[in-house]
């Protein structure tokens, strides 16, 4: 363990930075494309009913093949593995998110466009805030996700803990393979529990 | 003369929903003035939210027009008219993620008003709504629906909204409850000169609440008119099945007229008879007093057997022994005004004369008999034989 440490303990930090760095975007970029395709979707129900079995599709794609995939177009590195991980993220966080400005009560939609609130206003004051808990719900699915195969990035060049494991399993070193595992988990439930503290700011009181 | 502009008018107006062949609404055409309290109703699907909804435009016209304060409401922007336009609806119409100061001040921040005003607003209207100031600071899910209501009909009010669109506002609510927010809300409308448009299928709410009446059925306007009016001269069956037997039977009651019960062959006798042709009649109709005319008719007073008997011979002519002083209705009055006039006067009847004092007819103590049994028995004779025949 001590010896892991001694040998790798600079090397960890880089990976592990890098493991956060290509999560971290891939799962911004995730929330900043379905979210709001999501609030557009609401109003092409027949539209979104392809989007959303496009984007169930892409999910079913084994991400090394996905990521492989990404090469001939992209090549090798940080950017093709954060686009193949952006397209993974996609999907839970456009379902939940759909599906909770679809429950969101009419009722409360009506009142709120009949005391005259603009369509702008209704998605920010109304929609998204009572679907909060759904859409956070997605996120934090995505966030696990993205994280875990993050590590299967390494395979394309884009560094991150992967490589500790990648090379443990060719080198047949446990040591490298554990410690390139147990940062992932470590990593993965502290953002989930973060992303739960943040879904309780974000969740309006009352609801 | 400046004619008075109505708060609300439809002219001919028609809806029909995209993709659906039959009109929602058809062909309507009526007023709501300036501080009426105007009870839109019919059963289900009659077309009441929807055209109560063209008002604010939450639905589109699809043909003819509607007017708010005498301008076609297509050319407002839509937003700005809902935010000058109170709105209330049955369910959840409060934000669940808002406090109840937050709802409340809803459309008057909506409407940018500077910030100390808003939080005198708040307190004025929790006031107006007959609730503890504290609540201001709870959710809705953390009050009961009535007081959830409560606080939905006076945020229809916050932002000084004449008039105020109300969808089934009390429907959802246990009787006790939505009389009391019937009360609330006509208090509100009285004193504050708002006017209501106000969507019910309860009849008995109408007829409370309203100055006017709409009644839908099938998108078309079958009646427009005061409680009274509806009530006492029904359009049609689906209005009186809209009221109700039992309202109508009521109704009816009230409705009465002295001419309706009155007999119409009253024993009389002329003013120059001689007093032994009175006598003659009286023992000819068995009757104790006759109402004495003119040769026009005309009621002049009546003579008794009593008066007779003690004047016989002496006098001789019925206008000697005539008693002049004796009260009469018309034959248009209601019979409910006058029926504790009638009964206490220890008089057998009461003489029925028009308005030249020309005698029709009398309203006898026995013919109220039947009015009182008819109103006592009427309802219950009729649910006897219903159960008999179940019984078969
Ligand atoms: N959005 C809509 N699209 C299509 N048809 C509609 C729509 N809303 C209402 N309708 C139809 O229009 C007719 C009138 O409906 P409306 O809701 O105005 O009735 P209502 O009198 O308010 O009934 P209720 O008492 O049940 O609320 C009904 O036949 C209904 O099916
Ligand atoms: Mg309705």
């Amino acid at each position: 363990m001590s010896t892991f440490f001694a040998q790798h303990g600079s090397e960890l930090l880089v990976k592990t930075w890098q493991q956060i760095y290509i999560s971290a975007i891939s799962l911004g970029l995730g929330i900043i494309v379905a979210v709001p395709l999501s609030v557009v979707l609401m109003k092409f129900k027949r539209i979104a009913k392809v989007v959303i079995a496009i984007a169930s599709m892409l999910q079913t794609i084994p991400a090394l093949a996905l990521l492989a995939i990404m090469i001939p177009f992209f090549g090798v590195g940080k950017v093709p593995a954060i686009i193949a991980l952006f397209l993974y993220s996609l999907m839970p966080i456009l379902r939940n998110t759909y599906v909770g400005l679809t429950d969101v009560n009419q009722d409360t939609i009506d009142s709120a466009r009949g005391l005259g609130m603009t369509n702008m206003q209704l998605i920010l004051k109304v929609d998204i805030p009572l679907a909060m808990p759904v859409i956070m719900a997605g996120i934090r699915l995505s966030a696990i996700y993205v994280i875990a195969w993050a590590t299967l990035a390494s395979y394309i060049g884009a560094g991150g803990l992967g490589d500790f494991i990648f090379n443990g399993l060719s080198l047949y070193q446990t040591d490298l393979i554990f410690g390139g595992t147990i940062p992932v988990i470590i990593l993965a439930l502290l953002t989930d529990y973060l992303l739960g503290k943040l879904e309780r700011k974000l969740t309006p009181k009352g609801i | 003369m400046v004619e008075k502009v109505p708060a609300v008018e439809f002219r001919d107006v028609s809806k029909i929903y995209p993709k659906m062949k039959n009109a929602a609404v058809k062909h309507i055409s009526f007023k709501i003035e300036k501080g009426d309290f105007c009870c839109l109703i019919g059963t289900s699907g009659s077309g009441k939210t929807t055209l109560m909804r063209m008002i604010n435009r939450m639905n589109s016209v699809t043909k003819g027009e509607v007017l708010v304060d005498g301008k076609n409401v297509k050319s407002f922007n839509p937003v700005n008219l809902r935010r000058h336009i109170g709105y209330v609806i049955q369910n959840n119409g409060l934000m669940p993620h808002m406090t109840i100061r937050e709802n409340i001040i809803l459309v008057p921040k909506l409407l940018k008003w500077p910030k100390d005003k808003l939080a005198g607003e708040a307190q004025k209207l929790i006031k107006m709504a007959e609730l503890p100031e504290s609540y201001l600071d709870r959710y809705p899910t953390e009050l009961s629906g009535g007081q959830q209501q409560r606080i939905g009909v006076v945020r229809a009010l916050a932002a000084n909204q004449n008039l105020i669109l109300m969808d089934e506002p009390f429907g959802a609510l246990d009787p006790i409850t939505r009389e009391s927010l019937q009360n609330l809300i006509q208090n509100l409308q009285v004193r504050l000169g708002k006017t209501i448009v106000f969507v019910t299928h309860d009849m008995d709410e109408a007829l409370k609440l309203a100055t006017k009446v709409v009644v839908l059925h099938d998108g078309q306007l079958i009646q427009v008119g005061t409680p009274d009016q509806i009530l006492h001269h029904p359009a049609n069956d689906y209005v009186k099945s809209l009221i109700g037997e039992e309202r109508l039977s009521e109704a009816k009651y009230e409705t009465v007229k002295v001419k309706n019960v009155m007999l119409t062959n009253p024993t009389k006798i002329d003013l120059g008879a001689s007093l032994t042709d009175a006598l003659t009649m009286m023992k000819e109709h068995r009757v104790d007093t006759l109402l004495v005319v003119d040769n026009g008719d005309h009621l002049k007073g009546y003579i008794s057997i009593d008066d007779l008997q003690r004047n016989y011979p002496k006098a001789s002519s019925v206008s000697d022994i005539l008693i002049t002083k004796l009260g009469t209705v018309g034959p248009e009055e209601y019979l409910r005004d006058n029926f504790s006039r009638i009964m206490s006067r220890n008089k057998s009847y009461i003489p029925v004369t028009d308005s030249d004092k020309k005698l029709v007819g009398i309203v006898t103590r026995a013919s109220l008999v039947n009015v009182v049994y008819e109103k006592i028995w009427g309802d219950k004779s009729r649910l006897q034989n219903t159960s008999e025949k179940e019984a078969k």
